[in-house]
């Protein structure tokens, strides 16, 4: 295969590639229910595994939701990314999206969104089960969208590095590795913001997390977008 | 391939060098008042810390002209770099955490410039697992670029996102805050020996640099012969 394939003029507009990548995934997980079922499975598992390993009696709770919802969140979005990934490459359907006279970019920020999607409904699962849980209602609008920005922030680089996990031999314990260090900072602002919801701070004295989300979603997704050619490139 | 007469000079001058400026560390410069003995591990730590920065950019550099030249030697460059990082920066935290015992009382806390040095220091590993867990060399070089560049970008990030809460670690060079423990004003002995430790380090990263891309390319020879051998 040559590197030339990427210089045709797509003949297909970017919006609409992108739009059916997306549209694949769903349809393929609304069949299949793989990827949200264990994804979710898991999430519960954690939050479980939590309330023993940590003993969660209400007055440790409260400091701890945060970091327990985070980390609930990014272990699944792991177990999705790796899986969203390993599909496409084992049934070659990765070459074949690749051989798509489409823009690539518009297929990485189809499985992005793809990716952002599920996340974003596991979340939106195992926010009113732990309400339920723990007796507390944790919902709110400024923590959805907390939740928003840092999963998209998470699925960003996530998408681009499980991308090179699934093509290395060790493929099955390489994309947290990978990933952990470098989302940290998104991690750090998302867990900061949340705890400030939930201790019921005014959002003013919340800004600076927000902002910093915002920009570091910014930076992530675009050097993803600027590096995910050479990832795929054969 | 032999090796080069002016590798052989910078071996010397390197190593000569380095004599010297252990020489400075012991010699020239005074024994602080407070800290005493301890703080001459500062001369070295700032040193490593800087060549450690210094290698983690050259392999992002390293990285961003892989992906658009695509040869192999910058592909050399880049891992070199971060190899040569990983050790400066390893030898950065250890002799951090030797100053830090008797002045802050604990070998390690949670300081933002620990921890992201840490951060930091697991991202260029997980790097080298990469490298390793990818058999075709050309995709090999291609990801590790990619992340070179991805990993050189979230440090500072991290370092602004942990900054946010308060730091105890001293800050020598341009200005100081008063909360940060173990802090110190340098004498101009002082400063001339941290001088000359970094430019010593920094030749010593020049030259183990060099040694390393000798070595790859070497490598790649032996790739090479061992092909030819088989067909």
């Amino acid at each position: 295969m040559q590197k030339g394939g990427s210089k045709v003029q797509p003949k297909t507009s970017f919006f609409k590639a992108l739009f059916a990548v997306v549209w694949k995934d769903l349809i393929a997980e609304l069949r299949g229910k793989e990827l949200i079922s264990a994804m979710l499975v898991f999430a519960l598992l954690v939050i479980f595994i939590f309330n023993f390993a940590l003993e969660l009696d209400p007055k440790t709770r409260s400091a701890l939701t945060a970091g327990i919802l985070w980390v609930t969140i990014i272990f699944a979005g792991n177990l999705g990314l790796n899986r969203s990934m390993s599909v496409e490459k084992d049934r070659g359907c990765l070459d074949g999206l690749l051989l798509a006279p489409v823009d690539r970019t518009a297929i990485y920020f189809g499985k992005s969104i793809a990716n952002w999607i599920f996340m974003l409904i596991v979340a939106m699962i195992v926010l009113p089960i732990y309400s339920i849980l723990y007796n507390t209602n944790i919902i709110s609008p400024a923590l959805i969208l907390v939740i928003i920005l840092g999963s998209e922030g998470y699925v960003a680089i996530g998408t681009l590095l499980a991308s090179m996990a699934v093509q290395a031999r060790t493929r099955d314990i390489l994309l947290p590795i990978l990933l952990f260090p470098v989302i940290l900072p998104v991690l750090i602002a998302a867990v900061k913001a949340s705890a400030g919801i939930l201790s019921g701070f005014p959002l003013t004295d919340l800004q600076t997390w927000f902002n910093l989300l915002i920009v570091y979603d910014i930076i992530f997704t675009s050097v993803a977008f600027m590096v995910f050619d050479s990832v795929v490139e054969e | 391939m032999k090796k080069l007469t002016t590798l052989r000079i910078l071996d010397i001058v390197t190593l000569v060098a380095l004599l010297g400026a252990t020489a400075m560390v012991f010699f020239y410069a005074p024994i602080e008042r407070v800290m005493g003995a301890v703080q001459k591990v500062f001369y070295f730590h700032v040193a490593a810390g800087w060549v450690g920065m210094l290698s983690f950019l050259f392999a992002a550099i390293a990285g961003i002209i892989y992906l658009i030249k695509k040869s192999k030697i910058w592909d050399l460059v880049g891992v070199a770099a971060v190899e040569i990082g990983i050790i400066f920066i390893f030898i950065t935290i250890v002799t951090g955490s030797i100053w830090a015992r008797p002045i802050w009382n604990t070998w390690w806390t949670w300081d933002p410039r620990l921890t992201t040095v840490t951060i930091m220091e697991l991202v260029y590993v997980a790097y080298l697992m990469l490298r390793q867990g990818i058999d075709d060399p050309e995709r090999r070089s291609r990801f590790g670029a990619v992340y070179a560049i991805v990993g050189f970008l979230s440090v500072p990030l991290t370092f602004f996102s942990i900054r946010i809460f308060r730091t105890i670690h001293p800050v020598v060079i341009g200005g100081s805050d008063p909360s940060a423990v173990g802090t110190f004003d340098m004498t101009a002995t002082m400063f001339q020996t941290m001088m000359v430790s970094i430019v010593v380090f920094s030749i010593l990263f020049i030259d183990l640099v060099w040694h390393r891309i000798r070595l790859g390319k070497l490598a790649n020879q032996v790739e090479e012969l061992k092909f030819n051998i088989q067909d």
